[in-house]
């Protein structure tokens, strides 16, 4: 059984393969280069070295977002794409998700963010239980300080998870004192590919035809064209 | 022994999602287009992240449509030929990536396509091309006089300065009130009116082949707003008549000038405001009787679509062009 994992949906870029439970390659970067010119060539070279053909795959799993609209597409048309050609299942995991498996034995609520510019971030609240990471506050994008608020209310130890985590480290320390726990190695800020499809194992296969980004956000325009009918609506 | 080629052709340049399967070049055996002009008619115009979210909805049900419409098996496939550019980058990414995840999962040759150069290669699908030709390439993004002495050889003799056709015509239709796309509604309403308004043609220098339509937008601009100010109400048909009038003789003109001048066997004219009767009736007019045949494509291959990728990736693929798993989507990819 070989597992193909792949993460484009932020800075990092990230390709794993899993043969019978066992990780036997992993390529990742944490630059800011080109997802687009980058992943084939990745995913090409990690086959070759392990020593395997795309035929071999039996199934695909990618991070679904949230992160950069085009990150996330890029990865998630080359999944569903391979997946469709070579006729196995793919699976759309979400990226906080992935994030949150670098938690996996912290006894506590758990924070993935990732950065969503002016004050706001793409977030959910997690914890492991039973050794699954079950979802306790859903995923959002909301502002930090309003999440914050949130957090504090449920007086718990939280452990922040983010490769965006300078930007928002002192706020977290500010607002949640003695509650916050923040790894100081960017080691444990950042998605394992890996990690990614042992998430992707325990989540039921999506379609190949009809799996979506997570964006956790409308575009711009659609935004404010719901907002011009609501407007509309209520005279 | 095999002896025929069947290219898969992709295109996500602007808002179609679209995939097709083409033998030799020249005969479609699967032609699937996802449309979503109904998405972006709220927005009154293409907006590049809604465009580029309907594509990856769209990419895998489109192919797997072509697919089973082709009754081909993969090993029949000889190349996945993609638009490289020029379109929307986001857009554009999706066909890349999706092109570049087929042919390492089925092992393909990658072949990239301009866009352009698939317009003109729409009309081999219909007709075999003679050479030397003429390509008037007119859309929403692109005006262009295009000249191919050869297979896959393209030289661009004339372009826009300014505004493409295709978007003098939407900016105009928007002056007037239409809702987008304004170009096929200003064609028709222009069939109703009467050119009695004297709108500007850009001829620029002598023996230029290159064209602006932005004099001529101001001039609709001015015209509209002076008539208001003299509390007269000019009939919407009378523009859209004049104006269509000051576009066509322009592309008229210089598109028979160019043919003159390069002796050429054919005129093809390409792109999505081909399909536009106004500029058909015009050129049909002016090539009567000159003996250089005029190739006017059905609109089906004038708007963008994938046979027209596939067509002239097949050339490509005969020629050798290959791309690596490296392929980007490049925006703004000149016709070479
Ligand atoms: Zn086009």
């Amino acid at each position: 059984m070989y597992i193909l994992g792949l993460d484009t949906s932020n800075q990092l870029l990230g390709v794993a393969i899993m043969k019978d439970e066992q990780v036997i390659g992993e390529i990742t970067t944490n630059i800011a280069r080109n997802h687009s010119v980058r992943l084939m060539p990745a995913i090409n070279q990690l086959m070759e070295d392990v020593d395997m053909k795309p035929e071999q795959l039996d199934k695909i799993v990618v991070a679904k977002g949230p992160g950069s609209y085009t990150g996330v597409r890029i990865g998630l048309t080359t999944a569903k794409t391979m997946a469709w050609a070579l006729q196995i299942p793919v699976v759309g995991v979400s990226s906080l998700k992935v994030l949150g498996y670098q938690g996996k034995f912290f006894d506590g609520l758990i924070c993935p963010f990732f950065d969503a510019r002016r004050g706001r971030v793409y977030t959910g609240l997690y914890q492991w239980k039973d050794g699954n990471l079950e979802i306790v506050e859903d995923e959002r994008n909301v502002a930090m300080e309003e999440w914050l608020k949130l957090l504090s209310s449920k007086e718990q130890k939280v452990l922040f998870l983010s490769p965006d985590m300078k930007k928002h480290q002192t706020t977290i320390e500010t607002s949640m004192p003695s509650l916050a726990v923040i790894p100081d190695a960017s080691a444990y800020q950042m998605a394992n590919p890996s990690h990614l499809i042992l998430a992707g194992e325990n989540e039921a296969n999506d379609s190949v035809y009809h799996i979506t980004p997570n964006y956790l956000r409308l575009a711009e325009a659609e935004a404010k064209w719901l907002q011009a009918k609501e407007n509309h609506a209520n005279g | 022994m095999k002896n025929a080629t069947y290219i898969l052709g992709i295109e996500s340049s602007c808002d179609e999602t679209a995939v097709a399967i083409v033998k030799d070049g020249k005969e479609i055996i699967a032609n699937v287009v996802a449309s979503q002009i109904e998405s972006h008619k709220r927005f009154g115009g293409v907006v590049p992240e809604i465009a580029s979210r309907h594509h990856v909805e769209q990419i895998t049900i489109v192919l797997q449509e072509a697919m089973e419409q082709s009754g081909l098996t993969w090993d029949e496939i000889d190349a996945i030929a993609v638009t490289q550019g020029p379109g929307l980058v986001g857009a554009l990414l999706i066909g890349v990536s999706a092109a570049k995840a087929l042919a390492f999962a089925k092992h393909k040759p990658l072949v990239p396509v301009h866009h352009i150069a698939g317009h003109i290669y729409a009309n081999r699908l219909l007709e075999e091309l003679q050479f030397p030709l003429l390509a008037l390439v007119v859309s929403g993004g692109h005006t262009e006089l295009v000249l191919m002495k050869e297979h896959g050889q393209f030289e661009l003799i004339g372009q826009t300065r300014d505004d493409a056709a295709g978007e003098a015509y939407d900016k105009v239709a928007r002056m007037l009130d239409m809702p987008y796309p304004g170009g096929p509604q200003i064609d028709l309403l222009a069939a109703q009116g009467e050119e009695n308004l004297t709108f500007p043609r850009a001829w620029l220098e002598q023996d230029s082949f290159d064209f602006s339509f932005s004099g001529l937008k101001s001039a609709v601009i001015n015209t509209i707003h002076n008539a208001q100010q003299r509390g007269e109400t000019l009939k919407k048909a009378d523009i859209a008549a004049s104006f269509q009038a000051s576009v066509v003789e322009v592309l008229t003109e210089k598109t028979f000038n160019a043919a003159e001048k390069y002796q050429v066997k054919q005129v093809l004219i390409a792109g999505g405001v081909a399909a536009n009767k106004g500029l058909r009736t015009s050129l049909e007019n002016k090539f009567a009787g000159t003996g250089i045949p005029l190739l006017i494509p059905p609109i089906k291959f004038c708007t963008d679509n994938a046979a027209m990728i596939a067509a002239a990736g097949t050339i490509a693929y005969q020629q050798g062009r290959r791309a690596g798993l490296d392929l980007n989507a490049n925006p703004s990819l000149p016709l070479q």
